[in-house]
């Protein structure tokens, strides 16, 4: 049953990813000629020949996706227009700035938001609880846009305690990452919140009572576990996310990301950039779903034998 | 069953006297869901009526007062939100963006709530290949951050308004299908349905008339998640330049553009940014309110 689960989810996974991929094809060959499209303005002659030759767009439609698929395989995405480089590589090169980015602010949302969240849960309906839930709240609602700028008239302008631009520092990295992290810190707090009350007032947490296990132990041993169920799919939803703040936070502080590269790259039509960043993406959030997934299942035991009898 | 109960009561409640029922519904409201009804309806009537609210046009240019604070703040009268980089008043650009950005928001969502409701009830009604088919494509847009897929097609195809909103319009329909197809396969599966389906009602009429109005709370409930969602899509694509191109106006748009002017002139981006956490702020809070309304059964 397990190994069944397991492989239903990696078919899943991998017909996402050829979506992705055929989304990237159907978009590129409508809206143009990708010699046009994907290749610099003063590309010589012979290097659109061989892309041609390479794409194989004299050949037919269900040919030149199979080719494809098959450069995309092997990391061939064209060439970056405006700094005629690789565009893999272009893309590559700005992963590490925005994988210290999101890794920070997931860290610091879940810092944030599931204690805040368990706390609220065991305080129920107190002025504690209230006050965090109106953060969560606060959060949800405040564009990331907006938060970024207002720390920076705070933190930059005003008090001219931190920089507002570039990631040189680790004092450069505290308002991005909070930035970045808010909105899934406050659904996440809310997330938590909700898994814990649901679980404490189970039957087994009253029996864990009656037989005089301490508090601490309660909810350490017997609520967490089970409550980090529905939140860990939280989490896995909360990645995507994390990527599309990363765009607006990375404009914000002039991070060099991907986000950053894929904002430029998008107002200068710089195509095989895009191209390369979407399947990037594409492909990380596949894998992440992939990886939630698998995590989910072994989490929670009854997930492996119902989902994949179900074929979900 | 639940469902059923609950969708006579609101039509019950809502047809003998709009009115009463109106007063009726406001006076249930806590004080703060009341306070964000009245924060929308305003908002609203700005949308509708902006060109009388406004004192100028958002394109209308005072070069002799550029970057003048608000009026409380030590500006000018003429300006009471102050000017941007242009000499443009504030006010009128908000009042003009936040017609833009709420006419985005509810096209946007209204497109995406109907292709996705009829997508769940393809899926519902033909099963086999379609229905695993939907599924894959729902499947696909969960699985990649939708602004992702915006700004691509925006890219690849060049940026116009048109396609611009039916790009968010695209936003959010695969939770309508996923959430119509499962409900419309356990609708069918009640007394209701099947004695319609032996009466020989035909499966339109079935859809249209008997199973929508009875998962249509749960539409509404979608609709409120998605609403706020939408917003947030739209100001920011266009804070970040890439969605709403000037010279039209929107909320995201001028806030992009204020973040020149943090040091000299705040206001141009901070009013905007506030008229878009406010409403969807008040959006989130009325949700909320409504959905424990509608559902008590998601109540926490």
């Amino acid at each position: 049953m397990t190994a069944r689960f397991f492989l239903v989810k990696l078919v899943r996974a991998m017909l996402t990813l050829l979506l992705v991929v055929s989304f990237v094809f159907v978009i590129l060959r409508v809206s143009g000629d990708p010699t046009d499209i994907l290749l610099p303005d003063d590309a010589t002659a012979d290097t659109i020949e061989y892309y041609r030759t390479a794409w194989g767009l004299d050949k037919p439609l269900h040919e030149q996706y199979v080719r494809y698929v098959w450069s995309v395989l092997h990391g061939d995405f064209g060439i970056s227009l405006q700094d005629n480089r690789d565009a893999l590589q272009v893309v590559l090169e700005r992963v590490p700035a925005t994988l210290q980015l999101g890794l920070a602010a997931l860290v610091f949302s879940i810092m944030l938001g599931i204690p805040l969240g368990i706390f609220a849960a065991l305080h129920r309906n107190s002025m504690a609880d209230r006050l965090t839930m109106s953060f969560a709240v606060l959060g949800y609602a405040m564009p990331n846009f907006f938060l970024g700028i207002l720390l920076i008239l705070l933190f930059t302008m005003s008090l001219q305690w931190l920089p507002s631009s570039g990631s040189a520092t680790l004092w450069h990295m505290i308002m991005p990452v909070a930035t970045l992290g808010m909105a899934a810190a406050g659904t996440l707090a809310r997330f938590s919140r909700s898994a814990m009350l649901e679980v404490l007032s189970q039957s087994y947490m009253r029996t864990a009572k009656a037989k005089g296990a301490p508090r601490l132990r309660r909810i350490g041993w017997h609520a967490m576990p089970n409550a980090a169920i529905p939140v860990v799919t939280v989490l896995g939803f909360k990645i995507g996310g994390l990527i599309s703040g990363a765009l607006v936070t990375e404009t914000v502080f002039a991070w060099p990301g991907i986000g950053r590269l894929l904002v430029m790259a998008v107002s200068n039509r710089d195509l095989p950039v895009v191209q390369a960043v979407v399947l990037l993406v594409g492909f990380t959030m596949v894998v992440t779903n992939l990886i939630v997934d698998f995590l989910y299942g072994w989490l929670d035991p009854r997930v492996r034998v119902s989902g994949a009898s179900q074929g979900a | 069953m639940a469902d059923q109960t609950q969708g006579q009561r609101l039509r019950g409640g809502t047809t003998p006297g709009l009115l009463s029922g109106i007063t009726r519904e406001l006076s249930r409201m806590p004080a703060l869901v009341l306070i964000c009804a009245l924060f929308l309806f305003g908002t609203l009537c700005v949308f509708v009526f902006a060109d009388l609210l406004a004192p100028y046009h958002y394109a209308e240019q005072d070069l002799l007062n550029r970057l003048k604070p608000p009026s409380f703040l030590g500006g000018i009268s003429e300006h009471w939100l102050g000017t941007d980089d242009l000499g443009r008043d504030l006010l009128s650009r908000i009042i003009y963006g936040t017609r833009m950005s709420i006419f985005v928001a509810i096209a946007g969502t209204v497109i995406g709530a109907t292709i996705g409701t009829a997508i769940g009830f393809l899926a519902a009604h033909f099963r086999g290949w379609i229905e695993e088919s939907v599924m894959m494509f729902v499947d696909f847009q969960a699985s990649i951050p939708f602004m992702i897929v915006a700004l691509a097609v925006l890219a690849f195809f060049g940026n116009n308004f048109l396609l611009f909103v039916l790009v968010m319009g695209l936003n959010g329909w695969e939770t309508y299908a996923r959430l119509t197809r499962g409900m419309v396969l356990s609708a069918s599966e009640h007394g209701y349905v099947t004695s319609m389906r032996a009466l020989g009602a035909s499966p339109l009429r079935i859809y249209g008339r008997h199973i929508l109005p009875n998962i249509a709370s749960a539409l509404i409930v979608q609709f409120t998640l998605n609403f706020p969602e939408t917003i947030l899509l739209e100001t920011s694509m266009s804070f970040l330049g890439l969605g709403i191109q000037p010279p039209l106006t929107s909320l995201g748009l001028m806030l992009g553009s204020g973040r020149d002017y943090l040091l000299t002139a705040w206001w141009i981006a901070v009013f905007p940014g506030l008229m878009i956490f406010f409403t969807t702020l008040a959006v989130s809070i009325l949700g909320d309110w409504l959905r424990d309304r509608l559902d008590p059964t998601l109540r926490r």
